[in-house]
């Protein structure tokens, strides 16, 4: 590990004897997991509860004429078959918009469709049973009379005045644009020497968790109570919402978020199902459970990429960037996604085009139109690995064009590592990345000489190998600069309380939410050190809006960041109230004791003066033993939320070895490299493993993930069969090293790092691809990386 | 995701299991190892009104080499074809085969009497069942048939068994000492079902094929045992008459359509394992590229 910059003239709470902070420490939750005693939503089964089953829409566009369900109601086990305009009574629809996100507009979604459906995949009825296989069953005898309309599927001419308009109200197909135009783009490019021009193809693809959604929803009449039980990753979100469109106080919601089987953005927004869910348990005054199936995940779980980029680049001889340039457009389907929008990845990548780069010259263009396909959304490193591939690609076509390698290129326009703070082209403020550090260290790395060598000897023999290489930036630690500002009731602050038990064991609650990457772990090393006690003394409570602090949860790489902050604080705080306690009934004072190894110890010296355990007896059973004037508060509440910049930007750069086999189209990972710089890390094995499951996502959108719809707006490949998941047999070792430049912001000093890997390791294999194509004069720019594509683009087929 | 509701019967016995085949026909369904026919079941795409399962035919499973015939039962699963040393022995074509078949939780279910009476054209044992000129044993209500590999498959998961017939065993001649054998497939994934792939087995003597078997699949509705092979045999192989080959090759195929490969692709790919198969049975690396232009 390399740190950038050492900012520890004074030791920081971290910095304390046995402190986890830096230490890969096993997951508290590991155990529980793999002895199968997790408690996931389907695990979950309530008194009287009830199956539904969403009888979806085979169409992608139509009019709903009739539906009768007469025959369904009257199959084994069926308790309701509810229709859109049924449900209505009990829950109001929703509009997907943001105020910041100027011009954005979108039509009310129902929780089930009322008149229409928009694409195939909306529901058009809720059968509910007393099983899945019965409401299923009953599922195939509703008949729905549809008429069917002209649907919009190619976003290409969505825009077009002969297209039909999908929501008349709105006029027209087009949801939001975005031009953004700095410095001075028309003559930066009339100076360069080169200009380079390219066209980037996304495909569409989804999160495919592996534990679908989920969600029992619980209304108690007796109480006027829902409890929603979801695998969600904002439960103060849910809560919020929830309560909103039902009619209700965000105290008559409780919503409890146990175990989650992943969920990289797919379980961070509102989906009508689940909407609906809720609604029928106060409808039919019972819980209901819902849990998708593949096929549903696939049709219903947000989509997210499909864009189309055009993209320009301006260099000077001398390797100069002097401009750069793109107008994208992508398609989100028949809505915005309710209540982050569907804007947001399109804006992001406005944002972020030439982020790591000097130049000031940017012009960009985005927009977002409607199509009759599945809703699109954010998910994990939203926008990023477009903006990486246009911006990182276009880098490469400019290196190529004057004849420079691709790592002289960046280091003489990466921004310098002492520049900082400074901003990029699009208006972000960068408080302290580390790109010439993060270089230097990927070069040595990977060897990256070494491996240009081999790369030409075994290219005399017909072996096409290439290196790509992407440097990117990161957004993590959103503040309410990403949603709150536009209306978003969505927090952009995490709180944590910590207390100390009557045998000096901790129970902290926390509200950022844990879906796998650690964030029991994170919060348990942080309270563990800060405190003094050991970890397994720390117990963390999360998911559960009854009983968490209220908070934004666990996304946009920010539970580390801000919620890790939160606990710290916390902390800091109970151990100050413990340290006066003790000192009071040591006679000492404060400042001469110091908690170690679950005790109160002379910080001179480290003697042991009192056991937590016989403190804590003390304070809660003989509190009549205290001097006078002494109130134990062994319990402490502190939260954060970063105010001095929008958002902590992290930055790094990957790189990818691989072999492309000219004949068939295939392509081998051989080898990929990624260091990057997310400041403090607390537990380098989480990290990492966040780092090599980005990039395996990443290297998924690169070479196989793809939705595909036919010109109908069909989605032909809603299985796992034919739509394809990265696995490990294909994947390649994955290297990751680490340059470590902490946020001031806070004192825990971490930004996010869950997004890093996926932000650019399709950029990184794209560059590589190309790389390896360069004797053949082929340019590839589409992903995923197919044999079919690498075939065509080299005219073998 | 649930199937419909299904009857269910555990076949006692062979004769048990036509009983049942024979009162219920295509009403029924026989249940193997179940990977292709649960996943069907439960997306609904079927919806037997009976499941017969045979797991428990314990007669049905093994492999016995006999006066140069190796045959095995209906019910051996994927994972004992990959181990058995019998078939190691006299049809390694098929344990290299085999290593391709799925992962090793669908090879330890998969069975080689289902896959080849599900007839996927991309599946790898139908294919070698050709190559290596396999009989498959079916029995029924009127007794036992025995049915060449070459007419067995007739297109999409369709065969020449009919709905009371239970595929039984397979028999193969143990190939001629000597012989050799070359597999290959593209898929995208480890495990996947081929866009292309080639079973094939042959005789080389003094550089020169004096037989050669090339069982293609995924290339058409069902498996093909190419005849374009002749074109390979008894001659000094140049470029030329590679390419010769391949051209005929070409016309034998009628490829489809799918997520992976358009039928040019996949036309493209044959030949190019055509060529790599040729090169590498007759140890001429310079050949490898040779059908390709
Ligand atoms: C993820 C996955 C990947 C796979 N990949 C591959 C692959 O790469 N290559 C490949 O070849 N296969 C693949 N398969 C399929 C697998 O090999 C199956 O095992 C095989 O196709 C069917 O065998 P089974 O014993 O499971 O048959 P079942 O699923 O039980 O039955 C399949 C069909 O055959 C009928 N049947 C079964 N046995 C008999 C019999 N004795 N007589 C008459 N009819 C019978 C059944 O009624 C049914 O119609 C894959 C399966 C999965 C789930």
């Amino acid at each position: 590990m390399t740190t950038a910059r050492e900012n520890s003239e004074t030791l920081s709470a971290l910095d304390r004897p046995n402190s986890y902070i830096g230490k890969t420490v096993p997951r508290p939750n590991l155990d529980r997991l793999m002895q199968g005693r997790g408690l996931y939503v389907s695990d979950i089964e309530l008194p009287r509860m009830a199956h539904v089953v969403f009888l979806r829409s085979p169409h992608a566009h139509a009019k709903i004429n009739g539906i009768d369900a007469s025959t369904a109601k009257q199959m084994p086990g069926v308790i309701a078959v509810v229709s859109g305009s049924e449900l209505s009574t009990v829950i109001t629809p929703w509009v997907g918009v943001l105020s910041h996100l100027k011009g954005l507009k979108s039509a009310p979604q129902s929780a089930i469709a009322v008149d229409r459906v928009c694409w195939q995949g909306e529901a058009v009825a809720a059968v509910v049973a007393s099983s899945r296989a019965q409401a299923e069953d009953a599922a195939e005898l509703v008949s729905v009379e549809y008429e069917e309309l002209d649907a919009v599927t190619d976003m290409r001419t969505a825009l077009d005045p002969a297209t039909a308009v999908i929501h008349a109200s709105l006029g027209d197909n087009l949801a939001f644009e975005r031009n953004h135009d700095a410095g001075a783009v028309d003559q930066a490019f009339a100076e360069s020497d080169e200009v380079v021009e390219a066209e980037f193809v996304f495909g569409r693809h989804t999160g495919v968790t592996l534990e679908p959604r989920a969600v029992v929803a619980d209304w108690n009449a007796a109480e006027a109570r829902l409890t929603i039980y979801q695998g969600t990753q904002a439960p103060h979100m849910v809560q919020n919402i929830a309560a909103l469109h039902l009619g209700l106080k965000e105290s008559q919601v409780r919503v409890v978020c146990k175990d989650v089987g992943g969920s990289f953005g797919i379980k961070v927004h509102i989906y009508a199902d689940e909407m609906a869910t809720y609604a029928l348990s106060k409808l039919l005054r019972r819980p209901i459970k819902f849990v998708a199936d593949r096929v549903e995940s696939f049709n219903t779980d947000i989509h997210a990429r499909d864009h189309r980029c055009k993209g320009k680049i301006g260099v000077t001889r001398d390797g100069t960037i002097t401009a750069f340039e793109i107008d994208d457009l992508t398609g989100i389907g028949p809505y915005s996604m309710y209540p982050r929008t569907s804007a947001i990845e399109a804006n992001q990548v406005v944002n972020l085009v030439g982020g790591p780069y000097l130049t000031r010259n940017y012009r960009a263009r985005a927009r977002v139109v409607f199509q009759n396909k599945n809703v699109m959304c954010q998910y994990r490193a939203v926008g990023h690995p477009i903006a990486c591939s246009v911006t990182e690609g276009l880098v490469d076509l400019a290196a190529m064009k004057i004849g420079m390698d691709p790592i002289e290129i960046r280091r003489r326009n990466l921004i310098a590592d002492d520049a900082y703070p400074c901003a990029s082209p699009s208006g972000l403020r960068f408080e302290q990345l580390s790109h010439h550090a993060s270089l230097a260290k990927l070069i040595k790395m990977m060897g990256y000489d070494a491996l240009r060598a081999e790369q030409t000897a075994l290219r005399a023999k017909g072996i096409h190998r290439g290196i790509g290489i992407a440097s990117f930036i990161e957004v993590t630690n959103p503040s309410a600069a990403f949603y709150g500002v536009g209306g978003a009731k969505i927090s952009s602050q995490d709180g944590v309380a910590v207390r100390l038990d009557a045998q000096g064991s901790v129970i902290c609650q926390t509200s950022i939410t844990e879906q796998g990457q650690g964030s029991e772990s994170l919060t348990a090393q942080i309270v563990g050190s800060v405190l003094g006690v050991s970890m397994d003394r720390v117990r963390v409570i999360l998911g559960d809006t009854d009983i968490t602090p209220y908070g934004g949860g666990t996304w946009a790489s920010r539970g580390a960041g801000i919620g890790g902050e939160a606990a710290l604080q916390a902390t800091k705080v109970l151990r100050k109230n413990i340290l006066d306690v003790a000192a009071a009934v040591l006679q000492s004072t404060p400042g001469d004791l110091d908690i170690v190894n679950n005790g109160v110890v002379n910080a001179a010296d480290g003697t042991p003066r009192i056991d937590l355990s016989e403190l804590a007896r003390i304070v809660y059973f003989r509190p009549d033993t205290l001097p006078p004037g002494i109130q134990a508060e062994f319990m402490a509440t502190r939260h954060f939320v970063p105010r001095e910049y929008p958002f902590a930007f992290t930055n790094g750069v990957q790189a990818s070895w691989l072999e492309v086999d000219t004949d068939t189209g295939f392509v081998k990972l051989l080898k990929h490299w990624v260091v990057e710089d997310c400041g403090t890390i607390i537990n380098p094995q989480l990290v990492d493993e966040q780092i090599r499951g980005g990039v395996v996502q990443g290297l998924g959108a690169a070479l196989f993930e793809k939705c595909v719809y036919d010109e109908r707006g069909q989605l032909t490949n809603a299985n796992m069969a034919d739509y394809l998941v990265p696995m490990s047999g294909e994947m390649p070792d994955i290297d990751v090293g680490h340059v470590v430049s902490p946020t001031l912001e806070s004192e825990l000093g971490a930004k996010g790092a869950g997004e890093a890997g996926t932000a650019g390791a399709a950029a990184a294999v794209t560059n590589a691809v190309n790389d390896a194509l360069r004797p053949f004069g082929a340019i590839i720019t589409e992903i995923p990386l197919t044999p079919q594509v690498i075939l065509t683009a080299l005219g073998r087929i | 995701m649930k199937a419909s509701a299904f009857a269910y019967a555990r076949a006692t016995s062979v004769a048990d299991a036509l009983e049942l085949l024979t009162a219920h026909g295509e009403r029924a369904k026989v249940l193997s190892g179940g990977q292709s026919l649960l996943p069907a079941m439960n997306l609904r795409l079927i919806a037997p009104e009976l499941i017969i399962d045979i797991g428990a035919l314990t007669e049905l499973r093994g492999v016995v080499v006999k006066e140069g015939v190796l045959t095995i039962g209906a019910l051996t699963c994927h994972a004992d074809l990959l181990k058995s040393p019998e078939i190691a022995a006299h049809a390694p074509l098929l344990t290299d085969a085999v290593a391709h078949v799925a992962h090793p939780a669908i090879r330890n279910r998969g069975t080689i009497g289902g896959s080849l009476a599900h007839a996927d054209p991309a599946s790898e044992l139908p294919a070698c069942m050709l190559t290596l000129g396999a009989t498959i044993i079916a029995r029924g209500p009127g007794g036992e048939r025995r049915i060449a590999a070459s007419g067995f498959f007739a297109g999409i998961y369709e065969t020449a068994l009919a709905p009371q017939e239970l595929l039984v065993a397979v028999e193969l001649p143990v190939p001629p000492k000597n012989s050799t054998h070359f597999f290959h497939e593209f898929a995208r994934r480890q495990g996947d079902y081929a866009i292309v792939g080639l079973a094939a087995q042959a005789f080389v003597r003094d550089g020169r094929f004096t037989d050669l078997r090339l069982g293609f699949f995924a290339v058409g509705d069902r498996p093909l045992l190419a005849r374009s092979a002749g074109k390979l045999v008894d001659v000094a192989i140049t470029p030329a008459v590679l390419a010769e080959a391949a051209s005929a090759l070409n016309d034998e195929l009628d490829p489809l359509e799918d997520h992976q490969a358009t039928p040019a692709m996949r036309r493209h790919l044959a030949k190019i394992l055509l060529a790599r198969c040729v090169s590498s049975l007759l140890a001429r690396p310079e050949l490898r590229a040779g059908a390709s232009a």
